[in-house]
């Protein structure tokens, strides 16, 4: 899977959960997830479970705390698959 | 200060209708809301049958985001639609996600009985007993605690006054309107949504199978097994839903120019405290006849001038006790007693949000002036026979109703009445 595959498919998934009304052309590796994408905090871990289901990875805690930007998801998700 | 309350909207996810004007008019054609659930035959449930609402998914997908959606069980869906409806319903318009406008003169009061078995008995005991309590993500909390049913509502409609739910299990949904009636009253909120909500479960009705106080004897006839009154009833029907009202001081609702439906003169709440024939099951005659008199004497009217009764009515043996309280509490015998209906015989008993879908209904009945037929008791129970002529079987245009009392009673011999008068 290239990277553009994973950047594509952790867009979907944000996507679920973003209250932004940014659109995806103006989503980059470095937009933040909270921050940019305007999503609840909370729902972070529920990111990180979708990321496991849909790439079939296993996210330990300290890797899912590291995730703050869109491309810190897609380089852990490419360093797993 | 008193400030006098009114009802200026109204909002109900019931198994007969989804919405006012469906609920209406199953109410006046007396359709039942009672299905034949397959689940139930399939884990061995001695009762085959509920009441459970129809087409909530795609009022879902209309009201709220897959977001959102993520962390609402059944129970907290319910509560949420019938709550933004009485909302909508009452000229308030819904607030953007996004802008800051917290409304400090409004808040919930919408109680559950058993709560969110759903997502415990799906999510919760088999991922944690599986070691996998990560998996339950983020939505696990809000969607268990007791309050979760209140919660998400305060998000979507930005409320800002006390937000809360009261349990009291089948008197909740009536004692939620109470105590929002009190907190408008004495001036400590403009606006209240009030009311009950209970999922749609078979673990939430398990348990009352278990005690063998459900229905078995109708499975076959789904419609024709929720039978208040009857003397063939033989336990209820479980129901699932949920009903709200949005209650407001007069001042407010005239100051707006709203639509008023109903004012709720008073009511009142008690307990029996399991003695003199009460129990955790069974009501203490006393208690309830207390509870009745003291909503009167809140309501400031005597019982000569209930016009018509909404009873808790279930189809258990408590039925023909009820009537007989009703009579002594408000000096009514039986040739002098009030129109009375039984809602939960098209809807079966809806638990938690009993208090909320029939006082619904009540509401929609004083203001638009009829008695709902109570469907299922041509076969009327002996001891209820001397009431025989007050007994509303098939829906009655009603002009000239003024006063109805709702009572609802629940398991830990909890009591609550509330006095709907037409506006």
């Amino acid at each position: 899977m290239t990277k553009e595959d994973v950047f594509s498919k952790v867009l979907d998934i944000l996507g679920k959960y973003s209250k932004s009304e940014i659109s995806a052309d103006n989503i980059s590796m470095e937009t933040s997830i909270l921050d940019d994408l305007k999503i609840n905090s909370a729902r972070l871990v529920d990111i990180v479970l979708d990321f496991e289901d849909a790439f079939d990875i296993e996210v330990d805690d300290d890797d899912a705390d590291s995730v703050i930007t869109v491309g810190d998801g897609v380089n852990l998700i490419l360093s797993k698959i | 200060m008193r400030n006098r309350v009114v009802v200026t909207g109204l909002g109900i996810v019931a198994p007969n209708g989804v919405g006012i004007k469906d609920f209406q008019a199953s109410l006046k054609s007396g359709k039942s809301g009672i299905r034949y659930i397959e689940k139930l035959t399939e884990l061995k449930f001695g009762c085959h049958v509920a009441g459970v609402p129809q087409g909530v998914e795609a009022v879902c997908e209309k009201y709220f985001t897959e977001e959102q959606l993520m962390s609402m069980n059944s129970n907290i869906k319910f509560a949420s639609i019938a709550s933004i409806d009485a909302w909508k319903d009452g000229g308030l318009s819904m607030p953007e996600p996004d802008e800051d406008n917290v409304d400090w003169d409004a808040g919930a009061i919408i109680g559950t009985g058993i709560g969110g078995m759903d997502t415990t008995g799906e999510k919760v005991i088999p991922l944690i007993d599986a070691g996998k309590v990560r998996r339950l993500g983020s939505t696990a909390v809000e969607q268990v605690m007791a309050s979760g049913v209140s919660a998400k509502i305060s998000g979507f409609l930005a409320l800002g006054n006390q937000v809360t739910t009261n349990s009291s299990a089948c008197s909740t949904g009536t004692e939620a309107i109470i105590d929002a009636t009190y907190r408008i009253r004495h001036g400590m909120a403009k606006r209240m949504l009030a009311g009950g909500a209970e999922g749609a479960t078979h673990y939430i009705w398990g348990g009352f199978d278990a005690m063998r106080v459900l229905n078995r004897s109708r499975n076959d006839e789904p419609e024709k097994a929720s039978r208040p009154m009857s003397a063939s009833a033989a336990g209820f029907v479980p129901g699932s839903g949920a009903g709200v009202l949005l209650l407001e001081s007069l001042e407010s609702a005239q100051e707006r120019g709203a639509r008023i439906y109903a004012e709720v003169l008073g009511g009142a709440v008690n307990c029996g405290g399991h003695r003199m024939g009460g129990s955790m099951t069974a009501p203490n005659p006393t208690g309830v006849q207390k509870c009745i008199k003291a909503a009167l004497t809140d309501a400031q009217i005597e019982g000569s001038q209930v016009d018509a009764i909404n009873g808790h009515l279930t189809a258990t043996f408590a039925d023909p006790y009820e009537l007989k309280n009703w009579s002594k509490a408000l000096g009514r015998p039986s040739d002098n007693f009030p129109m009375i209906n039984s809602t939960k015989s098209l809807v079966g008993h809806c638990l938690g949000a009993a208090g909320g879908v029939e006082s619904v209904a009540c509401v929609l009945q004083v203001h638009d002036g009829f008695v709902h037929g109570s469907i299922n008791c041509e076969d009327l129970h002996e001891d209820i026979m001397p009431y025989a002529d007050s007994i509303v079987h098939s829906t009655k245009n009603t002009p000239e109703l003024n006063i109805q009392a709702k009572a609802s009673f629940g398991f830990g011999d909890v009591n609550a009445c509330i006095m709907f008068k037409k506006w």
